[in-house]
């Protein structure tokens, strides 16, 4: 059975402008120890879908579907039930790491807490526990850090800590949601390597949120590539890369501009702007920036398995090549 | 290079920042934002500059165009110094020295439409013009941009963010300048809108023959544009090369450091890498290391680092480097990316 | 299933656009949208417009005048028969007229006094604001000091000097309000003025004057207008409570202070003379300030 089974997942809100419809109808499976990427851009509905798996919709959001993890519906438990598992069996990260600590208590404090809370552990046990986990992430001189406040460290830091806080009971499940985005590069290679190893290391599956190509090429198992809040491309990561089979997924690899080849005259853009989530056409959202749309694409399009865990939501029946392409 | 339009001569900011307050007198330490920074730029030409938070790169940028006062040093533009010029005499400048700001929404006035902040410099600059004349180059630079001037009375808050900076290139380049700043003019826009930035940017400095000072963290991007790359930690110039030498064959143990770190979309290639991150952090800026600022973090780092501040020199291929070991370490490409020669 | 697929031509979004210039739906029309539906906010406005259009006409229906005593009637409740709507107070005068004269007056001094403050309050706060430093200090500092005198000595020394003067409070209320305002305003300018398009604007050739001119004032409007029709209420309860003290208006102007002051002495008696100024009196003030906070959300740019 998968450790996190999605099915249908819809997450709208009600906005005084209209209805803005999030995430229309995800469905994926995430395996014990995998790590999944969910790429998309603003408006892609990437950071809606952790936020409704994990209870933290704002006011007006609304989730239907599934959401199963461990066999669990998630959906619609009470705030109890899911702060038990918040923390403890599922654990999130966020973008901006200074702020999501609490810059009033201790960094020690704050992790002596998720311990406490959710292990039951005494104090003295609960800080040995922590202090093992900072080195753990590569954070010297642990103990003072604990007597630390998140004002005093710097951004890359704190992350480090964010990890130690997620990983401190085990969680079978880490949230990533666009962790390094917000840190200089060189940080960001830094924190990359370490959710590298610690997931070779534990059996902790993560579900990393970025909009980073290169990112999610050297962390991830799987891709899931989303577009106005629909899956429009999931594979196995090396045949996402080699072989996509969405032109939206093809328009990402051919915009980014790469260290490791030849520098051509032209990025090829993708033309037009993202989706107006409020007003979304028919058919298929990407359609009017697409270079491959046809008549058919009035119609919406389902997810069509095309392989061993591969699915595409395309009515092109062949791969989307351009010139330059590999 | 033919004479260079733009010469920066160990241009320095400093700030004064608070450290402790006792009772009325404050403790005071200087913040050098940007510490004896030169390099020269020629006509048509795009000079890159990198760098981390903290290495001066915006300040830098403000301090080309007198937005903040240098502390100390030149620029050079077109024969004259820019640094004390009065306020008057530099916005007389203004109309040839040009910025396009990173917030695409930030930089637009909320309260004002498209033609209006189009239109803005050219009342600045050309009072006598009249209204016909201004919206008749304010719709042609719409279109220059890649907007359509049916749009010249909607509001900033209209549009998304790629069109936003359209809309803001536009307001830089209506006066014709000769030189352009941009301060990371795509870091706030989406992967897919980037691109198009990109190549605008690219497309209007052939055509209108500009001179681009192209100010980002994200070295891809940079790599693109640029034909030369100016590389800043902490103030100060690590290295100053043509692209091709800089990405192929960094000298400075920084640039190594930062082409090492960028991870390239390509899961075959970054599984083969052997990923070696740069330790360490960023230094307080206001308690910079003595000597080579980056040595805390630097691999190749002796005593002699610690001892003497490595002077920017240049090389016999016109490259510039501040390191005391660039002869020792080999500019070999970065593991990273493979064997090159 | 189609066979070869013709991709849609590039400019096919373009081509199916109108060709004439669009008109922009700016951010006040946006605010005005969230406004509109905002009950609190519509339910105060159209209390006040009852309330102006009341005190503006409504005498011109009323037979009585509000100095000369009906002779027949003292201190009568109101009824349908004497023709007294709200009855008479202890001199036997209408007390409609009464509250609708008082109502012209302490909305006139609400809105005067509140101008003169807008006028002086922008023009020190948008400068401290702008120019900062030194200067900026040293006009905070004075309006905190200005801030720690007495209001209430400050008046009566002026009423002292000058004479009951009914511009006097104008000036006087409006001479003390000013201070708030220049602080909302200075803290606006502060915020404003580290935004990129100011930057921008610098950029782009604007002196000085012409930012504050161009760019600073048009975006504090919005801030503006909310503490106006919040500072409006204030000045008319502020001179509400002078008239109670005996240092506002002079008869036979009457304002809706001075009535409540009247009224309250003869509660016992003639209760009505006390309710109905003080109702009219709480309700524009309860419905400025329900159109003041409804301003306040609309003009809110987080909800953007």
């Amino acid at each position: 059975m998968a450790l996190l089974e999605v099915r249908d997942l819809t997450v709208s809100f009600d906005t005084p402008d209209g209805v803005v419809h999030a995430v229309n109808g995800l469905s994926f499976d995430l395996d014990p120890g995998q790590t999944l990427g969910i790429v998309g851009e603003s408006g892609s509905g990437k950071t809606q879908t952790a936020m409704a798996m994990m209870g933290l919709l704002s006011e007006n959001g609304r989730a239907t579907g599934s959401v199963k993890f461990r066999g669990q519906q998630l959906l619609g438990l009470s705030l109890g039930e899911m702060s038990r598992i918040r923390g403890s069996k599922i654990s999130m990260i966020f973008q901006d790491p200074i702020s999501s600590l609490n810059p009033y208590l201790s960094i020690g404090e704050q992790l002596i807490e998720v311990l406490t809370h959710h292990r039951n552990l005494k104090r003295r046990e609960a800080r040995t526990r922590a202090t093992e986990m900072l080195l753990q992430v590569g954070i010297s001189e642990p103990e003072q850090r604990m007597r630390q406040f998140s004002h005093q460290l710097s951004g890359g830091m704190c992350q480090r800590i964010m990890i130690a806080m997620g990983l401190l009971c085990q969680p079978d499940l880490l949230i990533a949601d666009e962790p390094t985005t917000a840190l200089d590069v060189t940080v960001q290679s830094q924190i990359n390597s370490l959710m590298g190893e610690l997931s070779e290391q534990s059996s902790t599956a993560i579900l990393l949120i970025t909009h980073d190509l290169g990112v999610v090429a050297g962390l991830c198992d799987k891709v899931l590539v989303m577009y106005a809040g629909e899956v429009m491309e999931m594979a196995p990561v090396d045949e996402l890369f080699a072989d996509p089979a969405h032109p939206y997924t093809l328009g990402l690899l051919n915009s980014v501009p790469r260290l490791d080849r030849e520098q051509s005259g032209i990025l090829r853009a993708i033309r037009g702007n993202p989706p107006d989530l409020v007003d979304l056409p028919p058919g298929c959202p990407f359609r009017e920036r697409c270079d491959f749309a046809f008549e058919a694409c009035i119609e919406h399009a389902p997810l069509e398995a095309i392989g061993e865990e591969r699915y595409k939501r395309c009515f092109l029946e062949r791969r989307p090549v351009t010139e330059d392409h590999n | 290079m033919r004479a260079p339009i733009l010469k920066v001569e160990a241009l320095s900011v400093q700030f004064r920042i608070d450290v402790a307050e006792r009772s009325f007198r404050h403790d005071y330490r200087q913040l050098r934002a940007v510490d004896r920074v030169s390099f020269e730029l020629g006509a048509g030409e795009t000079l890159g500059v990198v760098g981390e938070s903290g290495c001066g790169k915006s300040t830098l940028a403000r301090a080309i165009l007198g937005l903040v006062r240098p502390s100390a040093g030149r620029v050079i533009w077109l024969g004259e110094n820019l640094v004390g010029m009065s306020e008057e005499q530099l916005r007389s400048k203004r109309r040839e020295l040009q910025m396009v700001f990173q917030d695409p929404f930030g930089s637009l006035d909320p309260r004002m439409t498209v033609g209006q902040i189009v239109g803005e410099p050219l009342r600045n600059f050309y009072p006598s013009m009249s209204s016909l004349q201004v919206r008749e180059r304010v719709a042609g630079m719409l279109k220059l941009v890649g907007l359509s001037p049916e749009q010249i009375n909607r509001y900033p808050h209209e549009f998304s963010g790629g069109q936003c900076q359209r809309i803001g290139i536009a307001r830089a380049l209506v006066v014709n300048p000769r030189l352009v700043v941009c301060d990371e003019p795509v870091s706030a826009l989406d992967v897919s809108v980037q691109a198009q930035i990109v190549n605008l940017l690219k497309d209007l400095q052939k055509k209108l023959q500009l001179s681009l000072i192209f100010i980002a963290h994200d070295l891809s991007v940079v790599r693109h544009v640029s034909d030369r790359v100016l590389v800043m930690y902490l103030g100060r110039v690590m290295e100053v090369a043509d692209r091709e030498a800089i990405y192929d064959r960094p000298a400075h143990p920084y640039t190594r450091a930062l082409i090492e770190s960028v991870p390239i979309p390509d899961p075959v290639a970054e599984r083969a890498r052997a990923r070696r991150s740069l330790g360490g952090e960023l230094p307080s800026a206001s308690d910079p290391p003595s000597g080579c600022v980056f040595r805390t973090r630097c691999p190749w780092a002796i005593e002699a680092c610690a001892a003497t501040e490595p002077p920017l020199e240049t090389l016999d291929d016109g490259r510039q480097v501040a390191c005391l070991r660039r002869a020792e370490i080999k500019a070999g490409a970065p593991r990273a990316l493979g064997e090159k020669s | 299933m189609s066979s070869e697929p013709t991709a849609v031509p590039a400019d096919a979004f373009e081509q199916a656009m109108d060709r004439r210039p669009v008109k922009g739906r700016s951010l006040y029309v946006d605010a005005w949208q969230r406004l509109k539906r905002n009950r609190a906010a519509v339910a105060g406005t159209g209390m006040l417009v009852f309330i102006v259009v009341l005190v503006s006409i409504g005498p011109l229906f009323n037979p009585w005048d509000h100095e000369i005593p009906d002779w027949d009637y003292y201190s009568t409740p109101p009824s349908l028969a004497t023709g007294h709507l709200m009855g008479t107070d202890a001199l036997g005068r209408d007390l409609f007229e009464r509250v609708m004269v008082g109502g012209r007056i302490s909305l006139l001094v609400g809105l005067v006094a509140t101008l003169v403050s807008l006028v002086i309050g922008v023009a020190y706060g948008a400068t401290a604001g702008y120019l900062g430093g030194r200067v900026d200090n040293w006009m905070m500092r004075a309006v905190d000091a200005i801030y720690a005198l007495p209001f209430m000595f400050f008046v009566i020394l002026l009423m002292v000097v000058f004479g009951r003067n009914i511009l006097l409070i104008f000036v006087a209320i409006g001479a003390v309000n000013w201070l708030d305002m220049a602080r909302i305003v200075r803290g606006q300018t502060l915020s404003l003025k580290n935004k990129d398009f100011i930057e921008a604007a610098r950029v782009s050739g604007a002196t000085e004057r012409q930012i504050i001119l161009r760019h600073i004032i048009p975006n504090l409007l919005g801030v503006v207008a909310v503490y106006v029709s919040l500072t409006i209420p204030q000045v008319i309860l502020v001179e509400s409570f002078l008239s109670f003290l005996g240092l506002g208006v002079q008869e036979p102007l009457t304002s809706w202070g001075a009535l409540v002051n009247e009224g309250a002495q003869e509660l016992e008696t003639a209760p009505w003379s006390l309710i109905f100024p003080a109702l009219f009196l709480a309700a524009t003030l309860f419905a400025f300030n329900f159109l003041g906070d409804g301003l306040r959300d609309a003009l809110d740019p987080k909800d953007r």
